[in-house]
């Protein structure tokens, strides 16, 4: 493969991970605050404003490590991947410039009045606030997932004969089948994210004995909603994305699930090593007949094995691809299995008291980072060799011009910067959650 | 169509320059106009809530140029690769830096931000300024529509240039002092008593200076290329941009001799718009020239996107637009009034 492509690729790739560990707790906090600030309006319980604002410090945190990492991601469309955008901007920029118009300004205004304003606002509208917050952040999400669902699945386009791409229908854009059922999958991975964080916080202040008032806030919300997203996750949401991989990008399919064969009755592979070199599955553990069930709703329904498609057409990392679907698919069942049980506890009146299953949740927040992470691995690695799929290949979008060396100073440019960002936050986040939900005025003064 | 989306463009970059450009020029003036650690956390008190608002600008700025001219936002964004990428750490840095610097009351870490900040806001400003002398003075772009820039060759502005020249440095410079008069405007408005007779000095020193500088880049522009006085022979009615810039630099020294400090955030306002206005008027219907091969020149017809794509864009950026505004003057008008230093015991703002 050529170097700069290379290059180019891992420059993305990494600045987009890094970047999307920030944005998925404050979609899911977003919800959890408002949710929080709810309650406090309801019941004028002084312990939910208190634990909204501490929410809203690691929101802060979170939200402007989001920012100042996003920023490089709609840059890197021009910097690093000129050609595609030459392309494509007049469609994909439609979606881009819109997050910006109607998400970030609605966003980052409120945020202000949320963070710094609440004494000025008064309960009502400070409530609204959190609102207008959730709003903002949800509806960027919504614009870059249907930025990428048109990289999946393009619609309302049509190309002229130097290749451009025009958008030809707005709606066909903005309402594309592909991004609706992308969309609520990647927000509830949110909402698991900001769930398992805020039971994780709520575990070790209820294990160290501080706060306890809140912490017992945190994990009853935390676990409430963690179960229902896990639930969401996998099925209605979960189950549609798979169902629309199996019918549009089917070599995607049997990459992901390690099929290398066509099959009638295909199994469900859980643990083993995809052998990319004899087209088998080493160590195989499956279930027999439930991936033709999964994906055909019948037992004997014929899944077409990478076998069945041209080499240059598959995905060019099977291996990690495959990886990468198996370990969330792994960990969302965990996630169920954990949320289900606390939930049980939490509802018998036991939890608050269970101390092994307070470390339990304690210690699996970074779950759900693994998880989302590597969902959208699967959905980027499994969309290879194309940029758009079926019309683009990747090795076709790249900046020609930005040679490999070049690329390679900014990549270390933002490794090295992004290290220290790292350190930087868990030392914040570290401070604050130490600092904890205290009930004086600190937050709401100006 | 295509003129409408270039002037829409051209007003969203404008609007970066005049919101962020007072919150960067808070940063450029950050040491002189707060002595002290408490004045230094006022500064960042008066743009605290609203300067991650005014960097949207930037963001949708750049969104609409992306949908509405793809060709220029592709070659743009990878010639200008390198420094395009010092942009974004000094961004990083800069946005970390206002949050993160209040969360500790200590003062190495205060002292640090205060500097990282200072820093990033500073080349920010030259590189804005200097990314306006790329455009004016055009660079080398090839058959397929592409170039790429290093960030410096022999300082000149003919054959095979780099991202600064002599040229490009003297619009750097402009912009470095433009946004130091502007950010001081700003704190005027925000701060009083010692602060705010600094920050009105600092910007009288400034006022100078750009006035100097823009008295000097007026022939130099027209130099490098000759070619934007044609709008201007064409339509004078364009000669009252460069009017409005040194008119309203002169405003803000008139505004603060009679104390008033809002009159001279506006004047500050008038010069840049004006001096902004003037370029893109001059350079229209231009939008990247090329020097060497003038048929690759990027301009708004063969780089726009399709009339549909223009139009449905035209409906939402609408829509849109009219709700940043109203989020804008909620949150200015929630916001007004002096920062001032609080009594012991009163929380902090974060």
């Amino acid at each position: 493969m050529d170097s700069a492509l290379l290059v180019h690729r891992f420059h993305f790739a990494f600045t987009i991970t890094f970047h999307y560990l920030f944005p998925q707790l404050t979609m899911g906090l977003a919800l959890l605050i408002f949710i929080l600030k709810t309650i406090a309006l309801r019941t004028n319980d002084p312990r939910y404003d208190t634990a909204a604002r501490f929410w809203g410090k690691i929101f802060g945190i979170n939200f402007i490590l989001g920012v100042v990492t996003g920023i490089p991601m709609e840059f890197q469309f021009g910097t690093n991947w000129s050609h595609f955008s030459r392309f494509a901007g007049g469609v994909i920029g439609q979606t881009l410039a819109m997050e910006g118009m109607f998400a970030f300004f609605l966003e980052s205004s409120f945020l202000g009045l949320f963070l710094y304003g609440e004494k000025r606002l008064g309960r009502l509208a400070h409530w609204a606030s959190s609102l207008a917050v959730l709003l903002g952040s949800w509806l960027s999400g919504y614009f870059i997932v249907a930025t990428d669902a048109w990289m999946q699945h393009p619609t309302g386009y049509e190309r002229t004969a130097d290749g451009t791409f025009h958008l030809v229908s707005f709606w066909a854009l903005v309402l594309n089948p592909w991004a609706l059922w992308q969309y609520l999958h990647t927000m509830s991975g949110a909402v698991v994210t900001g769930s398992f964080v805020m039971s994780a916080v709520g575990a070790y202040y209820l294990l160290a004995k501080k706060h306890e008032d809140h912490a017992q806030i945190f994990v009853r919300t935390g676990v409430t909603v963690g179960l229902l997203a896990c639930l969401f996750q996998v099925f209605p949401s979960g189950d549609q994305q798979g169902k629309m991989i199996a019918k549009n990008q089917p070599v995607t399919l049997a990459a992901m699930e390690g099929l290398f064969q066509t099959k009638k009755s295909a199994d469900m592979m859980i643990i083993g090593q995809p052998n990319t070199e004899k087209m088998k599955m080493d160590n195989p553990v499956y279930v027999p007949g439930m991936l033709s069930v999964l994906s055909y709703q019948r037992w004997d329904a014929e899944v077409k094995g990478l076998d069945a498609f041209p080499r240059d057409q598959w995905p060019d990392n099977i291996a990690l691809l495959y990886y990468s679907y198996h370990i969330m698919v792994g960990l969302g069942t965990m996630f169920i299995a954990l949320m289900a049980l606390s939930a049980l506890l939490l509802w018998r009146g036991k939890l608050f008291y269970s101390r092994w299953m307070l470390w339990l949740l304690m210690l699996s927040f970074p779950f759900p980072y693994i998880a989302n992470t590597a969902g959208w691995m699967t959905a980027e690695i499994g969309r290879q060799p194309w940029l758009i799929y079926g019309l683009l290949r990747t090795a076709d979008g790249y900046s020609k011009t930005v040679s490999a060396g070049n690329g390679m100073f900014s990549l270390l440019g933002f490794l090295g910067l992004y290290t220290l960002l790292a350190v930087l936050f868990l030392f914040l986040i570290y401070r604050e959650i130490s600092h904890g939900p205290v009930t004086s005025s600190k937050g709401g003064a100006h | 169509m295509p003129t409408l989306w270039f002037i829409l463009v051209a007003f969203m970059v404008a609007m970066y320059v005049l919101l962020d450009g007072f919150d960067l020029g808070v940063g450029i003036a950050h040491w002189g106009v707060g002595r002290t650690e408490e004045e230094r956390t006022l500064n960042f008190r008066a743009i605290g809530p609203v300067w991650d608002g005014n960097e949207v600008w930037l963001l949708a700025g750049g969104g609409a140029l992306y949908f509405a001219f793809p060709p220029l936002y592709a070659a743009a964004f990878s010639g200008f690769y390198l420094p395009l990428m010092m942009v974004l750490w000094c961004l990083i840095l800069r946005g970390i830096s206002i949050e993160v610097r209040s969360h500790i009351d200590d003062r190495m870490w205060r002292t640090f931000f205060d500097g990282v900040f200072t820093f990033a806001s500073v080349l920010l400003a030259i590189f804005l300024g200097a990314a306006l002398g790329n455009v004016i003075r055009g660079v080398p772009i090839n058959d397929e529509g592409y170039f790429f820039l290093p960030l410096f060759t022999n300082f000149r502005t003919s054959a095979e240039p780099g991202t600064l020249d002599w040229y490009t440095v003297l619009t750097g410079l402009i912009a470095l002092f433009a946004l130091t008069m502007h950010g001081c405007t700003y704190l005027a408005v925000k701060t009083d008593g010692v602060m705010n007779a600094r920050a009105r000095k600092i910007a009288g020193t400034s006022m100078w200076l750009v006035l100097a500088l823009t008295v000097l880049a007026l022939p130099a522009t027209v130099y490098v290329r000759p070619e934007i006085l044609g709008n201007f022979q064409k339509w004078p009615l364009g000669l009252a941009l460069p009017v409005m810039a040194i008119g309203g630099l002169i405003a803000v020294r008139l505004a603060h001799s009679r104390g008033r400090d809002g009159w001279a955030f506006l004047a500050s306002c008038t010069y840049l718009a004006g001096a902004l206005g003037g370029a893109v008027f001059g350079l229209y219907p231009v939008i990247l020239p090329s020097v060497g091969e003038e048929k690759n020149t990027l301009t708004i017809y063969n780089s726009c996107t399709s009339e549909y794509g223009m139009k449905v864009g035209l409906i939402w950026w609408s829509i849109g637009f009219a709700l940043a505004a109203f989020y804008f003057i909620h949150l200015y008008r929630m916001f007004q009034g002096k920062v001032r230093q609080q009594p012991p015991g009163y929380g902090e703002a974060e």
